[in-house]
C-alpha cells in the first residue's frame, strides 16, 4: 500500500456512464459502488432488507383485510378527529404525514450543511429533524390513546373486524419504533456534530471507527427511508 | 485480447482509497472473548453451533430410539417425542446450518479470501455473535421451563402450535422458540450486512467479482438471500408471538378446543404457511450455495485441476438464488391453493433442476482426468455429491404436484430432505473442517482418523435414508411416535425401523470420533505449514499460519483467477492468485 497516495487521482475521471458503466464497475476489482463508503452502501442494503420487512407486514395486512368475514373498519371515519360540532376525516393523519414529510426536508438540509462543514447549522438541523420526528411520534401517542379510549384492542374492537386493531398497532408500533430509534441517533449525532467530532475525525466510542460529516447522510438514508415507509402505510391503511 | 491479457499479469488498477486502520485489541478480554476480529468470530460462531448441533444430534438418538424399539423407554412419551422433533429440525438448519456456514466460513474465509485485512465494520460483527449467543441461550432455555420447550414440529404451524394440545403451546416453550427466531435473526442481519459489504467494497487490488473463490460467490449469494428471506420469518414470529400473547387472531381462525370455544377469530393460518415458506424455501439454499462454492474449491485442489465451468457456476449460484424465492409454495401443495398456482410453482421448482444439474456436471467434469488424491476433504466432496444427486433425484418426485401429494407427509419426505439439505451439507461442512483447520491451527487432522469418520458417516447415511424412503413409499407417515396396528403397514417396516436406528447409532457415535480428533490434533497434529494443500486462494499465501491480526503484512495483489492447478511450465504445479508469474490469466 505503499503507492497508494500516487495513484489516488489516476482513476480516470471519464468511467462509462450508463448500462456500461455498470457492467464496468461490477466487473472491476476492490469496489462494485465506486466512490461510496462502507458506511452508506451497509446502510442501502440494510434498508433493502429493511423494505422486505415492511412489504411483507403489508402484504399480511392486506391478506388479513381480504380474508376475514367481519367488515373492515371505516377508516375516514375511525381516524377522524371531532373539533367544534364538525368530523374532520384524517385530520390527525394528514398533520402527521406534513411534519413526518417536512422532517425529510430540514435533514436534506443537514446533510447539505454538513458536506459544507457547517458545523453549527448542521447541528441545528439535525435537532429540528429530531423535535419533527418526536412530534410525530408524541402525535401517534395520542392517536393511540384515542383509539384505546375508544375500545380498539390488539384482540377487538367496536367497529368491525378484529384484525383491525392487532395490525394497526403492530404496524404504526413497528414504524414508530423505527422513528424512535431514528430520533435517538438524530440527537447523539446532533450532539457530536456540535462537538466537532466529524471535523477533527475523532474515534466513536463503540467502534473506534473515524467520523466524517458522510455520516449524517447515512443517517439522512435511514430517515429518509422511515419517511418513506410511512407514506405506504399511509395510503394502504388510511386512505383504502 | 492477447495483448491485453499479457499486460494484465504484470499489472493491477492502483488502490482506490487508503486502508482503514484496523481495531487493535489489547487485553484478553477484547482479544479473545468481545474479539473484533472476523477469525476470532469465526471460531467463536462454529464452536456455539457445533456445540447446539451435538445437542441436536443427541435428541436425533432420541428420536430414533423411539422408533426403532416403541414402548420400550419410559421417558419418551408422545409429548417429548414431538418435543424431540422439533428442536431437532429447528437446531440442525437455524442454529447449527446456516450460523456454521454464514457466521463461521463466512467469517473466516470472506475477509482471507477477497483479500480484506477484516470485515468492514468489526464491532457489528461482534454484536452479531453475541446476540446469536444470545439466541442459542434463550433456545436451551426452552429446554428448562415448565412444560418443556414447543412441539410443534420445525415448521411451527399454527393454530396447533400455540394452542394446549401442543407441548408448550400454551407455556413458555413457544414463546422462547419465537423469541429465540427473532434474536437470531437480528443477530444475523448484523452479520450478514457485513458479508455482503465486505465481499462488494473489501476486496483487494485485482480481486474482480469475476476471481472471486466460488465458495466466495456461495456465501455472498447465500448471505443476500438470507437478509431477503429472514425479514419473512421476522414478521411471522412477530405475529404469532403477538397472537399467543395478545390475543390477536393473525393467524387463528374461530377454534372450539375440548369442547370450549376459543376467543380467536378470522385469522389465515395460511398466511403463516406463505411466509414461512418464502423464508423457509430460500434457507434452504442459504444452506445449500455455501456447500455448492465450498464443494467446487475442494474437488478443484484435491483433483490438481481448474474448475470446470467456472462462469457457469457462479450464473448458475445467481440463477438458484433468485428462483429459489419463487418456488416456496411447493412445500403447500397439500395446503389447498388454486390448481394454477400448484402448475406455477411445480414448473418453477422443477426449472431450479436445470442450474443444480449443471453444477453437478461440472463437478464430475472437473474430477475428469483429474489427479485425483484421495485426501479427507476429496472423500467428502465425493460423498456430497453422490448423496446431493440422490437427494435432488428425489426432489423431482416431491415437485410435482401429483406425485408430491400421495407422498406428503411420509417418510419419504423425510428421507429426501435429510439427503439433500441435511447429509449433503453437513458432509461438505466435514470436508471444509479437514480441509481449513490446518489453516486455523497450524496443524493438520489425522488423516487416519478422518477417513474411519468419512467412511462409517457416508455408508452409514445411506443405510439410514435409504431404506426410510422405502418405508415412506408404503405409507409410513412422519411424526408419528409410534405406528400402532394400521393394516396398510407391513411387518417389516417395524425391523427396517430398527436396523435404521442401530445405523443412526453408529453414525452418531462415529461423531465423537471426530469430535475427539478436533481436539486431539490441536496438540498432536502433525505441522501444517502455510500451505498443505498447495492451494491456489488468498488464505493459504497469508505470513503467518494461522493469520495473524489484520490478515497480511501488506495486501496481496490479485493477478489471476483462483484455479491455476497443473499448470505446464509452472514452477510447483500451481499458481497462487497473488502469482504475477508468467502463465495463463483469467
Amino acid at each position: 500500500m505503499t503507492d497508494t497516495s500516487s495513484n489516488m487521482a489516476s482513476k480516470p475521471a471519464s468511467r462509462p456512464v450508463g448500462l456500461p458503466g455498470l457492467i464496468d464497475d461490477w466487473s472491476s476489482d476492490q469496489r462494485a459502488f465506486k466512490g461510496v463508503g462502507w458506511r452508506k452502501s451497509m446502510m442501502w442494503i440494510f434498508l433493502l432488507s429493511d423494505t422486505f420487512i415492511f412489504s411483507i407486514f403489508l402484504l399480511s395486512y392486506m391478506t388479513a383485510r381480504m380474508s376475514t368475514k367481519v367488515g373492515w373498519p371505516n377508516a375516514s371515519e375511525v381516524f377522524s378527529l371531532h373539533i367544534g360540532n364538525t368530523n374532520f376525516p384524517l385530520l390527525l393523519i394528514a398533520i402527521m404525514t406534513f411534519v413526518l414529510i417536512s422532517s425529510s426536508g430540514t435533514m436534506v438540509l443537514a446533510v447539505n450543511y454538513g458536506y459544507r462543514k457547517d458545523r453549527k447549522l448542521t447541528a441545528l438541523m439535525l435537532i429540528v429533524t429530531a423535535v419533527l420526528g418526536a412530534t410525530f411520534v408524541g402525535m401517534q401517542v395520542f392517536e393511540w390513546s384515542k383509539l384505546i379510549s375508544e375500545g380498539v384492542r390488539p384482540w377487538g374492537n367496536p367497529m368491525g373486524a378484529p384484525q383491525f386493531g392487532g395490525i394497526f398497532f403492530m404496524i404504526t408500533g413497528f414504524h414508530g419504533t423505527h422513528v424512535s430509534i431514528g430520533v435517538i441517533f438524530l440527537l447523539v449525532m446532533a450532539h457530536k456534530v456540535w462537538r466537532g467530532d466529524y471535523d477533527i475525525q475523532s474515534r466513536g466510542f463503540f467502534t473506534s471507527r473515524k467520523g466524517e460529516y458522510e455520516c449524517v447522510e447515512v443517517m439522512g438514508l435511514y430517515w429518509h427511508f422511515v419517511d418513506l415507509v410511512w407514506v405506504f402505510i399511509f395510503a394502504f391503511f388510511y386512505l383504502w | 485480447m492477447v495483448d491485453i491479457e499479457s499486460k494484465a499479469h504484470q499489472t493491477v488498477p492502483p488502490a482506490e482509497v487508503d486502508e482503514v486502520e484496523l481495531y487493535h485489541a489489547t487485553s484478553f478480554w477484547t482479544k479473545y472473548v468481545f474479539s473484533q476480529d472476523a477469525k476470532i468470530i469465526a471460531i467463536q460462531y462454529s464452536c456455539v453451533a457445533i456445540g447446539i448441533g451435538l445437542v441436536a444430534l443427541v435428541l436425533s438418538s432420541l428420536i430414533r430410539l423411539q422408533l426403532g424399539f416403541p414402548d420400550m423407554f419410559d421417558f419418551i412419551t408422545a409429548e417429548t417425542y414431538y418435543q424431540f422433533v422439533t428442536m431437532h429440525g429447528m437446531i440442525m438448519v437455524v442454529y447449527l446450518l446456516t450460523a456454521l456456514f454464514l457466521g463461521g466460513f463466512g467469517n473466516y474465509l470472506i475477509p482471507l479470501m477477497v483479500g480484506a485485512r477484516d470485515m468492514v465494520f468489526p464491532y457489528v460483527n461482534m454484536l452479531s455473535f453475541w446476540i446469536y449467543f444470545l439466541a442459542v441461550i434463550v433456545l436451551v432455555a426452552s429446554f428448562f421451563v415448565p412444560g418443556g420447550p414447543t412441539g410443534a414440529g420445525w415448521t411451527l404451524y399454527p393454530p396447533q402450535a400455540i394452542l394446549s394440545g401442543t407441548p408448550g403451546g400454551t407455556g413458555l416453550g413457544i414463546i422462547l422458540m419465537l423469541l429465540s427466531l427473532a434474536l437470531f435473526i437480528v443477530g444475523f442481519t448484523m452479520g450478514g450486512l457485513n458479508y455482503v459489504i465486505t465481499v462488494l467494497q473489501g476486496r483487494t487490488r485485482g480481486m474482480t467479482m469475476m476471481r472471486l473463490p466460488l465458495t466466495i460467490w456461495g456465501i455472498f449469494t447465500a448471505t443476500v438471500l438470507a437478509l431477503l428471506a429472514f425479514p419473512a420469518l421476522l414478521v411471522a414470529t412477530i405475529m404469532m408471538l403477538f397472537d399467543r400473547l395478545l390475543g390477536t387472531s393473525f393467524f387463528m381462525p374461530s377454534l372450539v378446543e375440548f369442547g370450549e370455544q376459543l376467543s380467536y377469530g378470522g385469522g389465515s393460518p395460511i398466511l403463516f404457511q406463505h411466509l414461512f415458506w418464502f423464508f423457509g424455501h430460500p434457507e434452504v439454499y442459504i444452506v445449500a450455495l455455501p456447500a455448492f462454492g465450498i464443494v467446487s474449491d475442494l474437488i478443484s485442489t484435491h483433483a490438481r485441476k481448474n474448475i470446470f465451468g467456472y462462469r457457469m457456476m457462479v450464473w448458475a449460484i445467481v440463477g438458484i438464488g433468485a428462483l429459489s424465492f419463487i418456488v416456496w409454495a411447493h412445500h403447500m401443495y397439500v395446503s389447498g391453493m388454486h390448481p394454477y398456482f400448484g402448475f406455477f410453482f411445480a414448473t418453477t421448482t422443477l426449472i431450479i433442476a436445470v442450474p443444480t444439474a449443471l453444477k453437478v456436471y461440472n463437478w464430475v467434469l472437473t474430477l475428469w482426468n483429474g489427479n485425483i488424491h484421495l485426501t479427507t476433504p476429496m472423500l467428502f466432496s465425493l460423498g456430497f455429491l453422490v448423496t446431493f444427486l440422490n437427494g435432488g433425484l428425489t426432489g423431482l418426485f416431491l415437485g410435482n404436484v401429483i406425485v408430491d401429494i400421495p407422498l406428503s407427509d411420509t417418510m419419504f419426505v423425510v428421507a429426501h430432505f435429510h439427503m439433500v439439505m441435511g447429509v449433503a451439507p453437513i458432509m461438505v461442512i466435514m470436508g471444509a473442517i479437514y480441509h481449513w483447520y490446518p489453516k486455523m491451527t497450524g496443524r493438520m487432522l489425522d488423516e487416519q482418523m478422518g477417513k474411519i469418520h468419512f467412511w462409517v458417516t457416508f455408508v452409514g447415511s445411506y443405510l439410514i435414508f435409504f431404506p426410510m424412503h422405502y418405508v415412506g413409499l408404503v405409507g409410513v407417515p412422519r411424526r408419528y411416535p409410534e405406528l400402532g396396528d394400521s393394516a396398510f403397514i407391513p411387518e417389516s417396516v417395524a425391523t427396517l425401523n430398527s436396523f435404521i436406528s442401530v445405523a443412526a447409532f453408529v453414525v452418531g457415535f462415529a461423531q465423537v470420533l471426530f469430535i475427539y480428533n478436533l481436539i486431539s490434533s490441536l496438540r498432536n497434529g502433525q505441522l501444517a505449514g502455510h500451505n498443505p494443500w498447495r492451494a491456489t486462494t488468498l488464505e493459504w499465501q497469508t505470513p503467518q499460519t494461522p493469520p495473524g491480526h489484520g490478515n497480511f503484512d501488506e495486501l496481496p495483489l490479485v493477478y489471476r483467477w483462483p484455479y491455476d492447478y497443473s499448470v505446464p511450465g509452472a514452477p510447483e504445479d500451481f499458481l497462487a492468485q497473488n502469482d504475477p508469474g508468467q502463465g495463463p490469466v483469467k
